[in-house]
C-alpha cells in the first residue's frame, strides 16, 4: 500500500471516504483516487489524516437478535456493547446505517429489543433489510418500522452534507441457485435516482449482501449487483457498505470502494475455510469481541493540488 | 413378503421378479410403518441431505433444521405451492406430496441450498 504523505500534499482528490474500523485495534482506512491505504488508530500516520469537519457516520450490521447460540448466547447483550462504543466514538457523526439481519427470525419482539437497544446511540438511524428480517408476510413488519420512508420494495435515498445516500434491498425474491438480487424495479429506480447527478458527488451505497461476489458457493455476492455498479461507474467517489458475511472484507475498482462490515453478534468463517458458512462456534474464551465491530466512515475534504506531470521535450 | 407363485413358465418367473423389483424398491425409500408413508430429509451444514429422495405419491416429507442458523423450504418454481415457516435449530417440518413429478425445492435464506423430492 502507499505510504501516507504526511503534509497532505500530493495527488488526491476531493471527497473520499475514509472507514476506521473498530475492533480491539482500529485501523483507518483512507482510499485516494482508487488506491486504499491504511494507518493504525492512533498512530502519527492516523493523525495525519484526521477528517478537517466533513460529514462523518457509522455502520453497524447483523445483529441478529434472536440468535442464541454458541459463540453467542447474549446477542442484546454484544449489541448494547456496540452501540456504547458507537456512542463513544461518534463524534460529531450526522447518521448511522444499519446494513441489515437487525433480527435473526423477523419476529416483533426481536425487532422491539435492536430498536430500544440502537436507539440509545442517539444518531439518527437508516435501516435495510437483511434476509432474516424479511421472513414474514413479504417483509412488511421490517419496512413499516425500519424504512417508512422508502419505496414499496423498501429502497431509498438522501443526501447529507452533499453525500448522497443510497439503500437497496437485496434479499427478497431470491432464485434457487441464486445469490443476492435486487430485480429491475429496483435497477430502473436507481438508473433514475443518479441520472441528473453531477459525477463529484461522493455516492454511499449500501445494502445487506455484497454488491461484488465475494464467494458465489457460498450465496455471497448479488446476481444482477454488476447493473448497479455499471449506474455508479461515472461518479468520482463511491463507497459500497455490505454486511452478510460477519467479517471485513475490503475492495477497491477504480473509484469504487466496497467494505463489508463486521457483525454485533457473530463471526463467520473465510470464504471456504469451514463447510459452510454458519457460525463459528469455537471461538477461544475472551475472544468473541475481537471479532465483533463497528465502522465509523469519515468524508475526508483534502487539499487537491494539481497533478503536474514533467514530461522532458526530449522524450 | 412375496406373493406365492407358480414356479412353473418364464411369464410367471418374469411377474415374481418385477413384483420383488417394486417391492425392494419401495423398501429402500420407505420406512417399514404402519401409517401412510413417511420420508424424512435432514439439513446439516448448509445441506439437504439427502439431496434428492424419490417417494411414492401420498408421502409425507418431514424437514429437520440441525444447523445453529433457522432455514426454509421453498419450492423453487413456485413459492406459493410449497413455503414452510423459517425453521430455528431443532425445528421440523412436514409436506405430504400428493402429486407425482419432479419438485426442486430450496432454502430461501440460502438460496445456494437446493434439493428435489421426486414424487412417483
Amino acid at each position: 500500500m502507499a505510504g501516507i504523505n504526511e503534509n497532505g500534499s500530493g495527488y488526491r482528490r476531493r471527497g473520499f471516504l475514509t472507514c476506521m474500523v473498530w475492533a480491539g485495534t482500529g485501523v483507518l482506512w483512507t482510499v485516494s483516487g482508487g488506491v486504499p491505504r491504511s494507518a493504525l488508530l492512533g498512530s502519527a500516520a492516523q493523525a495525519a489524516e484526521k477528517p478537517t469537519g466533513d460529514l462523518t457516520f457509522m455502520q453497524i450490521s447483523d445483529s441478529h437478535i434472536g440468535f442464541a447460540h454458541p459463540p453467542n448466547m447474549d446477542t442484546p447483550g454484544t449489541l448494547r456493547e456496540a452501540i456504547a462504543a458507537v456512542s463513544r466514538r461518534k463524534g460529531t457523526a450526522s447518521l448511522m446505517i444499519h446494513t441489515g439481519d437487525v433480527s435473526h427470525l423477523s419476529r416483533p419482539e426481536q425487532f422491539d429489543t435492536a430498536e430500544q437497544i440502537i436507539r440509545g446511540a442517539r444518531l439518527d438511524t437508516h435501516y435495510v433489510p437483511g434476509e432474516h428480517d424479511v421472513l414474514v408476510d413479504n417483509g412488511k413488519p421490517f419496512f413499516a418500522r425500519f424504512a417508512k420512508g422508502a419505496k414499496a420494495g423498501g429502497w431509498y435515498s438522501f443526501d447529507q452534507q452533499g453525500v448522497h445516500f443510497i439503500g437497496l434491498n437485496n434479499v427478497m425474491n431470491l432464485k434457487a441457485g441464486g445469490l443476492g438480487f435486487l430485480g429491475n424495479e429496483q435497477l430502473e429506480w436507481l438508473e433514475g435516482d443518479l441520472q441528473a447527478r453531477s459525477a463529484s458527488q461522493p455516492i454511499v451505497v449500501f445494502a445487506h449482501v455484497p454488491l461484488w461476489t465475494v464467494y458465489a458457493e457460498w450465496g455471497w455476492g448479488t446476481d444482477d449487483g454488476a447493473r448497479a455498479l455499471a449506474y455508479l461507474k461515472r461518479f468520482g467517489s463511491v463507497t459500497v457498505l455490505n454486511g452478510h458475511i460477519h467479517q471485513i472484507m475490503q475492495k477497491v475498482e477504480g473509484h469504487v470502494a466496497f467494505h463489508t462490515a463486521r457483525s454485533t453478534a457473530f463471526p463467520q468463517p473465510a470464504p471456504g475455510t469451514a463447510p459452510s458458512p454458519g457460525p463459528i462456534k469455537n471461538v477461544p474464551p475472551g475472544q468473541l469481541r475481537s471479532l465483533l465491530g463497528v465502522t465509523s466512515v469519515a468524508r475526508v475534504r483534502t487539499r487537491s493540488p494539481l497533478a503536474i506531470v514533467d514530461t522532458m521535450l526530449s522524450a | 413378503m412375496l406373493p406365492s407363485l407358480r414356479k412353473s413358465g418364464p411369464s410367471h418367473r418374469l411377474g415374481r421378479l418385477v413384483i420383488a423389483g417394486v417391492l425392494l424398491g419401495a423398501g429402500n425409500f420407505l420406512p417399514r410403518a404402519a401409517n401412510a408413508a413417511e420420508a424424512s430429509i435432514s439439513i446439516d451444514n448448509f445441506t439437504f441431505t439427502p439431496a434428492q429422495l424419490t417417494v411414492a405419491a401420498g408421502t409425507k416429507v418431514t424437514w429437520t433444521n440441525h444447523d445453529d442458523i433457522p432455514h426454509l423450504v421453498v419450492d423453487a418454481k413456485d413459492p406459493q405451492a410449497m413455503k414452510s415457516p423459517p425453521l430455528d435449530t431443532g425445528d421440523r417440518w412436514a409436506f405430504a406430496f400428493a402429486k407425482p413429478g419432479t419438485y426442486a425445492y430450496f432454502c430461501a435464506l440460502h438460496p445456494h441450498m437446493q434439493g428435489t423430492v421426486i414424487v412417483r
